[in-house]
């Protein structure tokens, strides 16, 4: 392991941040362990309703600034169902917005100094996405029946290709949930720790103004990354769940 | 001395694996790239189409990150 060599070896480890620990009490983590996780969960969640909810209590019709940005979230979300999805799809808001301003809130909340990135893990990411694809999947062959294999028979294609392109479809089709879960997984890993490895070069004298120009550039960055995989992974779902909703060629 | 070898050949591994991330960089460049030369022949036309950039932004960086995955694995969890 590289942490034990002594001295020759790493003497700072950027990989530590996420680990799942017990906040109150040093034992092993149970399911039912309250976890650094669970808090920053909690607290996602805490502040989506904030948003949401204690926001716009109040329904004014010239909305205040609270009330205007959880409009804004809403209707950013409601239009990119809309076009992505079609109208059919707008039936199908409520899963896509939780999903939205959780992980958004979850990337932002990560960002503060001494933060626990949730949507870093695959466990948790891994979930969502296969949350998207159980669902998209069920309702395409509720909907469809059986015709729903059409999503994987290309019918403007040569029939002796037809054959190929089905198996690299349904490849790709399985391959969904995984690259859906690793995109936002390993980019908010990477860009935690390349953070945390910036840090450690900026306790190192000779360099350490250009690690701080650095951190704070990889941080805007981050900021930026934070809302575009969030929005990509809401943007993701509506095209999945075009493809359940009309899934012929 | 076997363990040496190992953390070696993590550590190259690691190394190696970061050569992925320049086909990544390669690919949202041309994504970008093509939009923004469509873009400035249709600009009306370009708001439509930011989100599909950025859809295809997303699967072209997805597999970078891959492979900063593994190397990120290789260094850290080996």
């Amino acid at each position: 392991m590289a942490k034990e060599e002594a001295g020759n070896g790493l003497v700072f480890h950027p990989m530590d941040q996420f680990e799942i620990k017990t906040l109150f009490g040093d034992g092993p983590v149970h399911w039912y362990s309250f976890t650094n996780a669970t808090l920053w969960m909690g607290l996602t969640v805490l502040a989506v309703f904030a948003l949401l909810v204690l926001g716009t209590s109040r329904r004014a019709m010239v909305p205040n600034r609270v009330q205007s940005i959880g409009e804004l979230a809403y209707g950013f979300i409601y239009r990119m169902i809309e076009d992505v999805a079609g109208k059919d799809g707008v039936k199908y808001f409520p899963h896509i917005m939780t999903l939205f301003m959780f992980i958004v809130f979850s990337n932002f909340l990560g960002l503060l100094p001494m933060a626990f990135t949730t949507t870093s893990h695959i466990a948790v990411t891994g979930v969502l996405a296969m949350g998207v694809f159980l669902s998209v999947t069920i309702l395409g062959f509720v909907k469809h029946g059986f015709s729903f294999f059409g999503l994987f028979w290309i019918s403007s294609a040569p029939l002796i290709l037809r054959p190929i392109l089905a198996l690299i479809e349904i490849i790709s089709y399985f391959v969904r949930p995984l690259s859906h879960s690793i995109r936002l997984a390993g980019n908010m890993m990477a860009g935690h720790a390349v953070i945390k490895v910036f840090a450690a070069f900026a306790a190192v004298l000779a360099i350490s103004p250009f690690a701080i120009i650095a951190i704070t550039a990889i941080y805007a960055l981050e900021v930026l990354v934070a809302f575009i995989q969030a929005y990509v992974f809401a943007i993701l779902t509506c095209v999945y769940l075009k493809d359940a909703l009309h899934p012929n060629h | 001395m076997e363990g040496d070898i190992v953390q070696m050949g993590a550590y190259i591994g690691a190394g190696l694996a970061c050569t992925g991330m320049g086909g990544a960089a390669v690919g949202v460049g041309h994504v970008v790239g093509n939009f923004l030369s469509g873009a400035l022949r249709n600009p009306s036309a370009a708001t439509g189409q930011t989100a599909t950039m950025f859809i295809g932004i997303a699967f072209a960086e997805a597999l970078g990150i891959f492979s900063f995955l593994v190397a990120l694995l290789l260094m850290f969890a080996v």
